[in-house]
């Protein structure tokens, strides 16, 4: 598998490390205690297209993911600020 | 049909002729008392140890494929009792204790074979953990041996000795560990659930689950509707998606695990051993090939395939432990899809719908938890109340902060 950094083009999977579902990416209000647990712990964890978090380590770039989790097919990155 | 000499005996001279098969094939009844989504290894026991602990009946088992077709027929088939945390070392107990009487209950051969386990370590600080899960492990009843590195040379000679960067120092051995026949564990207790009464029903997919005011009343199927008082989920693999049907939003990501297998050899590997310096466990099948297995791909996926950088990381740690096995040729690799939790322990809890039931979050540990998970979620669904070894497996523990982190690697999915 190669994963598009929105920097340095498509990569190798080995260059990069996972961090998780994009849904990350919108954190609870501070006092919102199930909102962060929801936010930690839980996930939607969709069987096809999903978004997720990776961190090329070569070039220090976050890279949001848009791929399929049943075949392994990669559509797209961007960068976290697009991304958002 | 009972197995005995006997039976084989006459069946032998009569050309095997005259064996049925296992179970019946029924079709769905309109209402049942309980349904468990499943027809894993899981699943099977829930059903079984509901009929045999509990005298309920009146079940079906729901199966979207055939009966053992996800992870118990996609593992490395190790058994073992080596946990450290109060909550898992008291369960895998209980499971290894039911694995040791499984054959004669069932009624079936499922090959368990316990030819022991060793974990090699390589410092100074892994023997002392070692030391600590060894007594963790005596204190609960089970066995623990720890090994030097010479006692290790005289059972494993076949390690390599020599190198300098990840030098052996000794290992913990846990002679009640070994490995059983995977897809036969499920075809034992799918043939004693049928023979005490259990529908066991295949090509069932549930495409929803009915709730009507905060209670469960049944199902769809793409065989029909199906009414029942108690629903238990026992999809791992598929639990998100099944879960989701009822509203639910669980503490799982998927993942992968590979397992990779080598030609037949002659016996060669007579233990399971595990490398301390990278994720890595290898045991030889009773058909001669090297069955063996590392770390995760690290990304959620429902592939069933893994990416090739795992396969390279489980080779260089295999080759780096035991050089001999270079000489053979890898015959076939596959991936498993791995419930993974964010502190790596399973789920056996009521979930907030009322008569919904949930067994997952196994991330790659399910197969020698397999009878104990059934005797637990057949306690749990029977009777309301959570089986006191399962106590702490609880659905809300990450709310309140009751983590089972068994590797201590903290609260993400992936690092288990």
């Amino acid at each position: 598998m190669r994963l598009p950094c929105p920097c340095c083009g498509w990569r190798d999977l080995r260059e990069f490390t996972y961090k998780g579902a994009a849904d990350m990416l919108h954190r609870p209000a501070l006092d919102d205690a199930s909102g962060w647990d929801d936010h930690l712990h839980n996930r939607t964890n969709p069987a096809g297209e999903t978004r997720d978090l990776w961190y090329h380590d070569p070039c220090g770039t976050w890279v949001c993911v848009t791929r399929d989790t049943v075949s392994h097919a990669v559509i797209s990155g961007a960068t976290l600020g697009e991304a958002r | 049909m009972r197995f005995n000499a006997l039976s084989v005996l006459r069946q032998g001279l009569a050309g095997n002729t005259g064996w049925r098969p296992h179970w019946r094939k029924p079709d769905p009844k309109p209402e049942y008392e309980m349904l468990i989504i499943g027809g894993g290894g899981h699943g099977l026991a829930t059903a079984y140890y509901l009929a045999k602990n509990h005298g309920l009946t009146n079940i079906a088992v729901l199966e979207k494929g055939y009966l053992g077709g996800g992870s118990i027929g996609r593992n490395t088939t190790i058994v073992r009792a080596n946990y450290f945390l109060p909550g898992n070392s008291e369960f895998y107990s209980h499971s290894l204790k039911l694995w040791e009487g499984l054959e004669a209950d069932l009624n079936y051969n499922v090959m368990h074979s316990q030819r022991g386990l060793i974990n090699i370590f390589h410092s100074d600080g892994q023997r002392d953990a070692a030391a600590r899960r060894g007594n963790a492990m005596l204190a609960q009843g089970d066995d623990a041996i720890l090994l030097g590195r010479e006692e290790v040379r005289e059972i494993l000679p076949y390690l390599d000795y020599d190198q300098a960067r990840f030098p052996i120092y000794g290992g913990l051995y846990h002679k009640r560990g070994g490995t059983a026949r995977h897809d036969a564990v499920a075809w034992g207790y799918a043939r004693g659930a049928d023979q005490r009464g259990v529908d066991l029903i295949e090509n069932c997919e549930v495409t929803g689950i009915s709730v009507d005011a905060g209670r469960v009343t049944g199902v769809t199927t793409t065989r029909g509707q199906i009414k029942a008082r108690k629903v238990g989920i026992v999809t791992a693999g598929r639990t998100s998606q099944v879960a989701a049907m009822a509203g639910l939003r669980l503490p799982i990501e998927s993942h992968i695990l590979q397992a990779f297998v080598t030609e037949g050899l002659k016996p060669c590997l007579d233990h399971v051993v595990t490398f301390g310096m990278g994720h890595f466990y290898i045991s030889q099948s009773d058909k001669g090939g090297l069955v063996f297995g590392g770390d995760l791909d690290f990304y959620a996926s429902y592939a069933a395939r893994g990416n090739l950088p795992g396969v390279e990381q489980v080779m260089e740690a295999g080759m780096t432990l035991m050089p001999m096995i270079g000489r053979a040729k890898m015959l076939r690799s596959w991936g498993g899809i791995m419930d993974m939790t964010p502190d790596g322990s399973p789920i056996i809890d009521r979930t907030p719908i009322d008569g919904l039931y949930l067994d997952a979050g196994w991330c790659y540990g399910g197969f020698k938890a397999v009878p104990a998970s059934g005797w637990c979620m057949a306690h749990l669904m029977a009777t309301d109340q959570p089986h006191p070894v399962a106590r702490r497996f609880r659905l809300d523990r990450f709310a309140t902060g009751d983590l089972l982190d068994e590797e201590g690697t903290g609260s993400q999915h992936n690092l288990h």
